[in-house]
C-alpha cells in the first residue's frame, strides 16, 4: 500500500538516536518530578489507559447484565453503581483528558516550535491532581460506590442516597482543577511561545482545536466546581440552595451542572477533531481544504457550545420559550460541525489517499461522528426529544459521538504519532485489523440501541421487557468484539516498543514541525529554534526540503 | 529552517524554555490573569444563584441582611482595602529592590488578612448563637416575630414575614455562608502563600530583579479583595434605609 506515498524515506538505515527524552535521565524520580511535557504526556497516557480499561470493564458488566431481561447478574442497586462509575470514570478520567493531556501535551509545544509548555510545573501538578482525583474515585468505588448517575442530580444526590456522593464529588472537583490547569497552560503557550514566523494562521489545525477546547476548560470547569461545592455543603451542613423545601430550586443545579457539562462534550470532541485534520491531510497529501474555515469552526463550536446547555433540560420544566431558544441555538452548533466534515471530505477529493491505520480510524470517525451528530438533531428538536430523551436513543447518540467519534480519533492520533513518540513503528497489518474490528464491534454494540430507544426502552434500568432481548443480545455480542478491538492495540503497541521497526524522523512525510526533528525527540525538542517560513500543510515545501537534503548528501558523498 | 540562538549570559531565574526574561514575565502574568478569569467563573456561579433568589425572595433577603452586623462588615472592608494597599506597597518594594520594605509590607498584609478572618469568625459565631446557620438548627424566630429581637427591631422596625417567606431566609443565609465561606477559603490560601513569601523575602528572593511571583500574588490578593467588596454590598447593604 505504501507505494502510493510520494518518496517514503528509507527506514532500513534509520537508527534510534542515543540522546532523546527517554534516555536523558533515568530512574523513577526523574519521571515523577519531571517538567518535560513529553514525559508528562507519557505519564498521562499510561494512567489514562488504566482508567479507560476500568471504565471499559464496568461497561462490560453493564452489557452482561443486559443480556437477559431479568436482573440476574447483579442487584439493581449494584447496577446503578456500576453505570454511575462507568460514567464518572469515562467522562472525567478518560474522555476529558484523553487527547489534550496526552497528544496535546506532547505535540502542542513541538508543533509551535517551543521547548516546552509555558508552565512545566503546573503541567506536572495537573497530572498529580488527575491521579489524586482518579485514585479517590477508585477508593470510592472500592468502599461502596455511588449511584446518582454521573450527573449528581439533586435532590437525589443531596437528600436521598446514602452512598459516597461526597468523595466522588471531591474526586471530580480535583480532576476538574487538573483540567483547568491543562487548558490554561495550552492557552498561554499558544499565545506566548510560538516560534518566529509561526503566525496564528500557520498553526496546525490540531493546535486551533486545542485552543478552542482550552477556552471551554478554563471557562466551564470552575462552574462545575462551584456546583459540586454547593452539593457538598447541602449534604453536610444542609444549606438550601437546591432544596425545594427551603425555597431553593433543583433546576438551578441543572443549569450550573450543564453549563459545564454541555461544553464538556466539546472539550472531549474538539481535540479529536484536531487529530482528524492532521491525519486526513497527511494521508491524502493535501493541504486541509478551507484551512481558515476549519480553524474558525473550532472557535465557533466553543462559543456556541456555551449557549446550548438547556437542551439537556427540555423535560425538566423550563419555560416553553427557553426550550424554543435553546433548541434553535442547538441547531446552530450543527453548522460548524458540518463545516468540518465537509472540509475534510473536500480534502480527500483528488488527494493521493493511502489507508494506513490512522486513516482507517479517521474514516471511522467521520462516518460515526456524522451519525452521532445527525441523531443529535433529533434530540435538539424539542418535539422528538420528549419522546426520545431518557431512552437508549440518547445512550446510542452520545456513544456514537464519544466512542465512535472521540475514541476513534484518540486511537487514530496514538497510531499516527506513535513513531514520533517512541521512535518505532506499530505493526501495520494487525493494527489495520484492529481498526476494522473496532469499527464492526462498535456498530454492533450501539446501532441496535438506536432502535431500542425509538421502541421506548428506558436507560438506566437493569431489567427490560422480554421483547427487547434480541436487540440487547446483539449489543452485548458487539461489545465483546469491541473489547477485542481495544485490547489489540495495547498488546501490539507494547510489543512494538521493543520489536517495532525503527521509524526515522518523518515516516509519514507529514509537514508539521514535530516531524522535522528526531524521533523520539530531544528533551529540548529541537537542536536549534525552528523558523516557520511556510504555510501549514505545505507539501511542496516538504518536497523541496527533501530534494535539497538529497543534494547535500550527494555532494557530501561525491566530495 | 533553523537559526542560531547564541547562548548568552542570562540570569539564574530565567527558566530554560523561555527565550528572554521579558517573555517569561509576560507569560506568567498572562497565566495569572487567565487563572483569575477561572475564579470569576467560580464565583460567577454563586452570584448567579444570588441574583435569582434575591429577585424571587426579596423580603426574605432584606430581613436576612438586617441580621448582619454592618459595623463589623464595614470594618472588614476597611481592613481588606488597607491590606490591598500594603500588598501594592510590597510589589513596589520588590520592584525597587527594597528587601526590608518588602518584608514589612508582606507582614502587614499577613496581619491584616488574619484580622479579617478574626472579625469574620466573630460574625460567624454570632450567627451560630442566633441559630441562623442553615440546617437542622435553623430558627425562624427573628423573622416571624421581629420584635423578639430587640436590638435589630429598634433599628429597622421590620414587619413580621409570612411563614412561607420567612422560610426563604434560609436560602439567604445559605448563600451568605457559601459566598463568604468560599471567600474566606481564598483568604486562608492567600495567607498561607503570604507566610511562604515572607520567609523567602527575608532571604532576598524577590528583591534581586525577579518579581513576577510577588506581582502575580498581588493580582490574586486584589482579586480576593474585590470579591469581598461585591459581597459586602450585596449581602450587608440590602435596603438599609427604608
Amino acid at each position: 500500500m505504501s507505494d502510493t506515498i510520494v518518496s517514503l524515506p528509507d527506514q532500513s538505515t534509520a537508527r534510534i538516536p542515543k540522546d532523546n527524552f527517554f534516555t536523558r535521565e533515568n530512574g523513577l524520580l526523574s519521571w515523577l518530578l519531571t517538567g518535560d511535557h513529553k514525559r508528562i504526556a507519557i505519564l498521562y497516557l499510561i494512567s489514562i489507559t488504566f482508567f479507560f480499561f476500568i471504565g471499559g470493564a464496568l461497561a462490560g458488566l453493564i452489557r452482561l447484565e443486559l443480556l437477559t431481561p431479568q436482573t440476574d447478574l447483579m442487584a439493581t442497586d449494584t447496577y446503578n453503581k456500576v453505570f454511575t462509575m462507568h460514567g464518572v470514570i469515562m467522562v472525567f478520567f478518560f474522555l476529558v483528558p484523553s487527547v489534550p493531556a496526552t497528544l496535546g501535551n506532547f505535540f502542542i509545544p513541538m508543533m509551535i516550535g517551543a521547548k516546552d509548555l509555558a508552565l512545566p510545573k503546573i503541567n506536572l501538578l495537573s497530572w498529580y491532581l488527575y491521579m489524586a482525583g482518579g485514585l479517590l474515585a477508585l477508593y470510592t468505588m472500592a468502599t461502596g460506590g455511588v449511584d446518582t448517575g454521573w450527573t449528581f442530580t439533586t435532590p437525589l444526590s443531596t437528600h436521598y442516597v446514602n452512598t459516597n456522593v461526597l468523595t466522588t464529588g471531591l474526586a471530580v472537583f480535583v480532576a476538574g482543577f487538573s483540567s483547568i490547569f491543562t487548558g490554561l497552560n495550552f492557552i498561554v503557550t499558544i499565545h506566548k511561545m510560538r516560534a518566529p514566523g509561526m503566525t496564528w494562521f500557520r498553526l496546525p489545525l490540531f493546535v486551533w482545536a486545542h485552543y478552542a477546547a482550552s477556552i471551554l476548560m478554563v471557562l466551564g470547569t470552575p462552574v462545575l466546581a462551584i456546583a459540586i461545592v454547593l452539593v457538598a455543603l447541602e449534604r453536610t451542613i444542609g444549606i438550601g440552595v437546591f432544596d425545594p423545601t427551603k425555597g431553593g430550586d433543583p433546576l438551578l443545579f441543572q443549569h450550573l451542572f450543564w453549563f459545564y457539562s454541555h461544553p464538556a462534550v466539546y472539550i472531549m470532541i474538539l481535540p479529536g477533531m484536531g487529530v482528524i485534520s492532521e491525519v486526513i491531510s497527511t494521508f491524502s497529501r493535501k493541504r486541509v481544504f478551507g484551512y481558515t474555515a476549519v480553524a474558525f469552526s473550532s472557535v465557533a463550536i466553543a462559543v456556541f457550545g456555551f449557549f446550548v446547555w438547556a437542551h439537556h433540560m427540555f423535560i425538566m420544566g423550563i419555560s416553553n420559550y427557553a426550550v424554543l431558544v435553546f433548541s434553535l441555538l442547538t441547531m446552530l452548533v450543527a453548522v460548524p460541525s458540518a463545516i468540518k466534515i465537509f472540509n475534510w471530505t473536500f480534502t480527500l477529493y483528488k488527494g493521493s489517499i493511502t489507508f494506513e491505520t490512522p486513516m482507517l480510524y479517521a474514516f471511522g470517525f467521520m462516518g460515526l461522528f456524522t451519525i452521532g451528530g445527525m441523531t443529535g438533531v433529533f434530540l435538539g428538536t424539542s418535539g422528538t426529544d420528549i419522546h426520545l430523551t431518557e431512552t437508549y436513543f440518547i445512550v446510542a447518540h452520545f456513544h456514537f459521538v464519544m466512542v465512535g467519534g472521540m475514541l476513534m480519533a484518540f486511537l487514530s492520533g496514538i497510531h499516527f504519532w506513535w513513531p514520533k513518540m517512541t521512535g518505532r513503528m506499530y505493526p501495520e497489518k494487525i493494527s489495520q485489523l484492529a481498526a476494522v474490528v473496532t469499527f464492526i464491534g462498535f456498530n454492533f454494540t450501539f446501532f441496535p440501541q438506536f432502535i431500542l430507544g425509538t421502541l421506548g426502552m428506558p436507560r438506566r434500568y437493569a431489567s427490560y421487557p422480554p421483547e427487547f432481548q434480541i436487540l440487547n443480545v446483539f449489543s452485548t455480542a458487539g461489545s465483546t468484539i469491541l473489547g477485542v478491538g481495544y485490547l489489540l492495540p495495547v498488546l501490539y503497541l507494547v510489543w512494538s516498543l521493543k520489536y517495532g521497526q525503527i521509524a526515522g524522523d518523518n515516516p509519514w512525510q507529514a509537514t508539521g514541525l514535530e516531524w522535522q526533528t528526531q524521533s523520539p525527540p530531544l528533551t529540548e525538542n529541537f537542536v536549534k529554534m525552528p523558523i516557520m517560513d511556510h504555510e501549514a500543510y505545505d507539501y511542496e515545501w516538504l518536497e523541496n526540503q527533501n530534494r535539497e537534503r538529497q543534494k547535500e548528501i550527494e555532494v557530501a558523498s561525491a566530495g | 529552517m533553523a537559526v542560531d540562538d547564541g547562548h548568552q549570559e542570562h540570569p539564574p531565574y530565567l527558566r530554560h524554555h523561555f527565550e528572554s526574561v521579558e517573555q517569561q514575565a509576560d507569560t506568567t502574568n498572562f497565566a495569572m490573569w487567565l487563572f483569575l478569569l477561572t475564579e470569576v467563573m467560580f464565583f460567577g456561579g454563586l452570584f448567579t444563584a444570588y441574583l435569582i433568589y434575591r429577585n424571587w425572595y426579596y423580603p426574605a433577603f432584606v430581613a436576612g441582611s438586617h441580621q448582619l452586623n454592618v459595623i463589623w462588615g464595614t470594618l472588614n472592608t476597611v481592613v481588606l482595602i488597607l491590606s490591598s494597599f500594603t500588598m501594592a506597597m510590597g510589589v513596589w518594594c520588590a520592584e525597587t529592590r527594597r528587601r526590608k520594605g518588602l518584608v514589612l509590607s508582606l507582614s502587614l498584609t499577613f496581619v491584616l488578612g488574619l484580622m479579617f478572618l478574626g472579625i469574620k469568625t466573630i460574625e460567624y459565631r454570632e450567627k451560630i448563637e442566633r441559630h441562623h446557620v442553615p440546617g437542622a438548627h435553623y430558627s425562624l424566630q427573628s423573622f416571624i416575630d421581629p420584635a423578639s429581637d430587640k436590638e435589630i427591631y429598634s433599628e429597622y422596625h421590620d414587619k413580621p414575614l409570612a411563614l412561607d417567606m420567612a422560610r426563604h431566609t434560609e436560602v439567604y443565609f445559605s448563600l451568605y455562608f457559601a459566598m463568604t465561606g468560599m471567600h474566606a477559603l481564598h483568604m486562608i490560601i492567600g495567607i498561607g502563600i503570604l507566610g511562604f513569601m515572607i520567609y523567602r523575602a527575608r532571604a532576598g528572593a524577590y528583591t534581586s530583579g525577579h518579581v513576577t511571583f510577588v506581582e502575580n500574588f498581588g493580582l490574586y490578593w486584589h482579586f480576593v479583595d474585590i470579591v469581598w467588596i461585591y459581597l459586602f454590598a450585596l449581602l450587608y447593604l440590602i435596603s438599609r434605609h427604608q
